[in-house]
């Protein structure tokens, strides 16, 4: 009993899993009992899929023990890329491959430029948030095109599916790109090097772990997901505009952060970021509903994602220094 | 007793300008203990980190088994069976036991290019019959890495180097920051390889550690090789007189 008390414990979500719990009994209660209601949560459950999906890459990039804070700008430039294409006459599964293939083109870039000049990743993606951003304006020409509806398969992404048409087909992507990414990180021989990479660069290396290809494949990963997000999301509002995604970098890395990922690398998991994702919309959402003032907005992001990691390395604390008995041998 | 499994024949290394190896020459005779000692900067990190594959001499020949081997990489190393245990240890601290002790050579249930699909079951038991392989008993294959002593960390290493059949280790300054019963355990672990006919590569700062574990004591200074004596026709006053 002790021992599985301290193996939660040791679990980095926990905090902000016990938070998330905590957070919806308060909206839950604070709006009179709307905040869970079906229309409410068919809201959430539609919109929570963009930005969880770029936290996923977020957070698996930063257990591999880098940053990308060019996420924002890839979840406009490439359904911008998409839109243009189509607005020139392409079909949707071309230009949407070619979106995303430019997202893999920005993900090896700044994979490249960190490893190879040796720079920290916090400032080449810097440089790439704003240069990717600049190319989403330069692409679309200065004004926004619009999407063709009749061309598009709106039933593979953001038609309302499933039972009571409860969730958007977007969320099925999420489940599926989250257990995916789950499963490459905790059960694959890639995810060790990963955790590796990311937990002890010197270690990984001497072992033989080619860490440049794991690192270059988690910023592409991370790219993508960015990409496929800002796709969804565009196809739900109907037409890209250049600002789109503004502060998604540094809100995925709070996701990230609040789900117990640690900014030196190697720890963290992918339900972690989702969690981390799923609060922050639950707290802007919830203040909604309960009638807060929803200026207070982000000043509620920050000082949970403070509170989380402090909660975080205090139960990690506590389950470390749990003693339980060794087996008598 | 003359049956070289490692000849490294005259090798050169400069480093941005300093000659950091003046045509090193050395037989490792295969089973023995090889002691390596000298100052720092006296050439033998560098000489280490040639025989495992994390830089490539500049001039210079390594023969392995008597034929001329070229080692590229850390991979290329372990495949040669040579692994070497690093003085900052070559484990992930936030991982667990079971997963340091396969990093990089994973046994997969199925695999695709070189991916695939981690087999946590033979991790964990493997991980279990190799730690205790070597005398060291700890609580569970899932502990992480960072919770354990030095010592204990050193210990997982040599399990982990045994595990793969390793034919040469080389331990670089394997008892730093250790206290002296941990230092007596790894020197432990030393003799032990001995008796199992793996070959030992000791570098070390302390001669009392070199002579309690080794067969032959090699001092290196100024990137030369100063002295090369069996343990038993010299002694640790006549090593720290050359150095």
């Amino acid at each position: 009993m002790r021992r599985l008390l301290k193996l939660a414990l040791q679990k980095p979500e926990l905090a902000a899993t016990l938070l998330l719990l905590l957070m919806v009994l308060f909206f839950q209660v604070r709006s009179g009992g709307v905040f869970l209601d079906y229309n409410n949560l068919r809201g959430i459950l539609g919109f929570l899929p963009e930005m969880a999906l770029v936290a996923i890459g977020v957070t698996l990039l930063m257990i591999a023990g880098e940053f990308d804070l060019s996420v924002g700008s890839v979840f406009a430039l490439s359904p911008m890329t998409m839109a243009v294409l189509m607005v020139a006459g392409w079909s949707f599964w071309p230009a949407f491959l070619v979106a995303l293939l430019a997202c893999v083109v920005v993900g090896l870039l700044n994979g490249w430029l960190t490893i190879w000049f040796d720079i920290p990743s916090f400032i080449t993606t810097l440089g790439m948030m704003f240069m990717a951003r600049s190319m989403t304006v330069v692409v679309s020409g200065g004004f926004p095109p619009r999407l063709d509806f009749e061309l598009i398969p709106e039933h593979l992404f953001v038609a309302y599916v499933g039972p009571g048409e409860m969730f958007r087909a977007s969320f099925l992507w999420l489940v599926a790109i989250a257990v995916i990414v789950g499963m490459l990180l905790s059960r694959t021989n890639f995810g060790n090097w990963v955790r590796a990479t990311g937990g002890f660069l010197p270690a990984a290396q001497a072992m033989g772990i080619p860490t440049h290809r794991v690192k270059l494949a988690c910023f592409v990963i991370c790219s993508v997901l960015a990409g496929l997000a800002g796709i969804i999301q565009v196809l739900r509002l109907g037409s890209p505009l250049p600002s789109l995604g503004m502060g998604y970098e540094l809100q995925a890395v709070s996701a990230a952060v609040i789900g117990g990922t640690s900014l030196s690398g190697g720890i963290g998991s992918i339900i972690g970021g989702i969690i981390g994702a799923t609060l922050i919309r639950v707290i802007d959402n919830g203040m909604v509903m309960s009638q807060i003032d929803g200026t207070w907005f982000q000043f509620a992001v920050g000082a949970l994602t403070i509170f989380a990691v402090v909660g975080n390395a205090w139960l990690r604390k506590r389950g470390r220094a749990m003693k339980v008995e060794t087996d008598p041998k | 007793m003359t049956d070289p499994i490692i000849q490294v024949k005259d090798l050169h290394k400069w480093y941005s300008g300093v000659h950091a190896l003046k045509g090193v020459s050395l037989d490792i005779n295969r089973g023995e203990a090889l002691g390596l000692v000298g100052d720092n900067g006296a050439g033998k990190s560098t000489l280490i980190n040639i025989l495992s594959g994390l830089h490539r001499p500049d001039q210079g020949q390594i023969l392995m088994d008597g034929r001329p081997v070229d080692i590229r990489n850390p991979k290329d190393a372990m495949g040669l069976g040579i692994e070497t245990i690093y003085q900052y240890n070559s484990m992930v601290p936030i991982m667990s036991i079971a997963r340091n002790l396969f990093i990089g050579r994973e046994p997969l249930k199925f695999s695709l290019g070189g991916l695939g699909w981690l087999d946590l079951k033979r991790m964990r038991e493997d991980s279990v019959a190799a730690i205790a392989d070597v005398d060291l008993h700890l609580r569970s294959p899932d502990a992480l890495v960072g919770e354990l002593s030095g010592g204990q960390r050193q210990g997982v290493a040599i399990a982990r180097a045994m595990h793969f059949r390793s034919k040469v280790m080389i331990l670089d300054e394997p008892t730093n920051h250790l206290s002296v019963k941990e230092t007596n355990k790894v020197i432990g672990f030393v003799r032990g390889l001995r008796d199992q006919g793996v070959t030992a590569i000791f570098i070390s700062h302390n001669m009392h550690h070199v002579f309690a574990c080794c067969d032959r004591v090699v001092a290196m200074a100024l990137g030369q090789v100063v002295l090369d004596k069996r343990i038993g026709d010299t002694s640790i006053e006549e090593v720290q007189d050359v150095l």
